[in-house]
């Protein structure tokens, strides 16, 4: 019993990060049109960047937002300089998303080397909370909380200020929102930063969980991938739902079928393809 | 005057052994020719039927994996070469159900996640592939007495099966099949108003290409005599996509360029400095930003331009060797 409560707690924890990482790429994918193959390396840049900040003493928090917030620049560079140009061709974006993405594995190999990085976490959550007599560590909780906090702080966003109508103004009918006088291309690079950003943090958050090491940005982005497919692209609600479902199989799968992992992760996703292209919560077809 | 070209190249490919220094560059060309076939098989999709596939590593991964299994499983060369096949061939057949759901993007990603599921199974599943440490095969086959194992005769028999790919896409490209593939990627739905049966085309054309990449897959087996997850990772696809763009899609000799150009910064990058997959990625963003056409339309491009410039303009112009595609 207790080892199932452990294993659904680090499913849900796992599903906070992953709803991190795939509320971006989904609303990156959903406005932009383009999968962002370059995200798990946000991820990891953001992981990799808060080591170095906390090594210099840099506490946990401020190293999560400040490491969030240089991926956000690299981002922003990223679209304003190489997406920009490359406007309407989107199999040309996905490409160079794909070329970035092994650009900065290799420059993170360089600098970080190849050996795992752990960050420690954070030393009010280290430690067991007991909830209904079962000992949970204290830090997966906190993840849950956080990503349950920044959902919130997303949809009111996206459904109660004027930057979130405009970006689903966006989403819905680009050709329209232009004509009606959004700067469309502004939001592109407000999304694309935005999104970036979470993936940064996510990568923060995950460190004490995941530790940090090359090939972690391979790691993640099918993941991503997962969760928008089986979400829909676009809608936070399917990200959330798609973060948790992929939660459990991933840990569930990982315990139970330990070689076929990757099957019980991957299966469930081709059938809702077969049976639903546009995704649990899309609304026309990705 | 084509002909002619024709006949030096084919004298020039068949008698490299011949005339490159050293057993090193007899291999270099051996995995340029191996790695043209697989990216003439991409290029079925990517070029041809305009669909993008970043999971074609996996389909390589299954002919070279099933070609490991049942070799050291004890049976023949001749048995192991027809499952392989039988099974790259089927296992095409499913990535094209599953994949075709989607085209333009949602083809991209379909074809992402199988993929990975492939790499997740040779990498995952040790019982059956033995993991991180691959598979190793010992012998290569001796097809009619000769054996294989000398660089030279192995690249004679990759040339001789270079040489069959090629023909075969250009068969393709001029029959109405072909014709048909082109009109599916250009005009999808006056294709179907037309009376195409448009999934069935690319349904075709995707088992046409799995099986041109379950034989670059048998040949890279046969060539390293390992095969190991490495082979199945993103990064091989994208290593083999980027041949046939860098190249020129939807042209003939584009991939087998491209093949040439990746192979050779590989080889030639990874001597001096460590770190191949930044150049990899550099590569792909410069090709993609600057050269989207791809360097033999760009070529070609860039002659006609030359050539319109010191002709008299009434001279028609030849068409490109690539422009059959288009």
């Amino acid at each position: 019993m207790g080892l199932w409560l452990l294993l659904a707690v680090n499913s849900i924890t796992l599903g906070g990060l992953l709803f991190l990482l795939s509320a971006g790429f989904s609303l990156i994918f959903g406005l932009m049109k383009i999968p962002n193959l370059a995200h798990g390396s946000f991820f990891m840049l953001g992981a990799y960047l808060a080591t170095s900040l906390i090594a210099h003493g840099v506490g946990f928090w401020p190293a999560a937002l400040v490491a969030g917030l240089g991926v956000a620049v690299f981002g922003g560079i990223v679209e304003r300089l190489v997406l920009r140009r490359l406007a309407g061709a989107e199999l040309a974006q996905v490409l160079v998303t794909l070329g970035l993405s092994f650009m900065v594995a290799d420059v993170c190999l360089m600098v970080w080397t190849g050996d795992p990085i752990r960050i420690d976490t954070p030393p009010a959550l280290r430690g067991a909370t007991a909830v209904m007599g079962f000992g949970f560590p204290t830090y997966r909780l906190a993840i849950s909380v956080i990503a349950v906090v920044f959902a919130a702080g997303l949809w009111l966003l996206l459904d109660r200020t004027r930057l979130g109508a405009m970006i689903r103004a966006g989403v819905d009918d680009p050709a329209m929102a232009r004509v009606a006088g959004i700067r469309v291309s502004r939001l592109f690079t407000i999304v694309f930063c935005l999104g970036a950003w979470l993936a940064g943090f996510a990568g923060v958050m995950g460190g004490p969980i995941l530790s940090v090491y090359p090939g972690l940005d391979g790691e993640m982005l099918p993941l991503a991938l997962v969760v928008v497919i089986l979400g829909g692209s676009g809608s936070l609600v399917g990200s959330l739902v798609g973060s948790v479902i992929v939660g459990f199989l991933y840990n569930f799968g990982q315990a139970m079928f330990p070689e076929l992992a990757y099957v019980v992760l991957f299966l469930p996703m081709l059938l809702v393809l077969v049976v639903r292209p546009q995704g649990l919560f899309g609304r026309t077809a990705a | 005057m084509k002909r002619v070209a024709l006949a030096v190249a084919l004298a020039a490919l068949a008698t490299v052994p011949l005339w490159v220094p050293g057993t090193f560059y007899v291999n270099i060309a051996s995995q340029i020719l191996l790695y043209a076939i697989f990216a003439l098989g991409i290029n079925v999709l990517a070029g041809y039927a305009g669909l993008v596939s970043l999971g074609h590593a996996g389909l390589f991964g299954i002919a070279a994996y099933t070609g490991a299994k049942i070799l050291t499983g004890g049976s023949g060369h001749l048995t192991g070469v027809a499952a392989a096949l039988a099974v790259t061939v089927l296992a095409a057949a499913v990535f094209a159900v599953l994949a075709l759901r989607g085209t333009g993007l949602g083809f991209v990603m379909i074809t992402v996640a199988l993929g990975q599921i492939v790499w997740g199974v040779a990498y995952r599943w040790i019982s059956l592939t033995n993991g991180d440490n691959g598979i190793s095969v010992t012998t290569r086959p001796s097809p009619l007495g000769l054996s294989l194992a000398a660089p030279r005769s192995f690249y004679w028999a990759t040339c001789g099966v270079f040489l069959l790919a090629l023909l075969s896409m250009a068969v393709f490209v001029r029959s109405p099949f072909g014709a048909a593939v082109r009109g599916t990627r250009d005009q999808p739905r006056r294709m179907n108003a037309l009376g195409y049966h448009v999934w069935m085309i690319r349904f075709v054309a995707f088992l046409f290409s799995g099986l041109w990449t379950g034989v670059a897959g048998l040949l890279y087996l046969y060539y390293n005599q390992f095969v190991s997850p490495q082979a199945v990772a993103l990064t091989a696809s994208a290593e083999a996509l980027l041949m046939v763009i860098s190249g020129g899609t939807g042209t003939l000799l584009g991939p087998v360029v491209g093949a040439g150009l990746v192979v050779l910064i590989k080889n030639v990058a990874s001597a001096y400095i460590e770190r191949w997959n930044f150049v990899l990625g550099a590569t792909f963003v410069v090709i993609v930003v600057f050269m989207p056409e791809g360097l033999v339309p760009g070529l070609a491009r860039l002659a006609r331009r030359a050539g319109a410039r010191w002709r008299p303009p009434a001279v028609a112009v030849p068409a490109p060797p690539g422009g059959a595609g288009r």
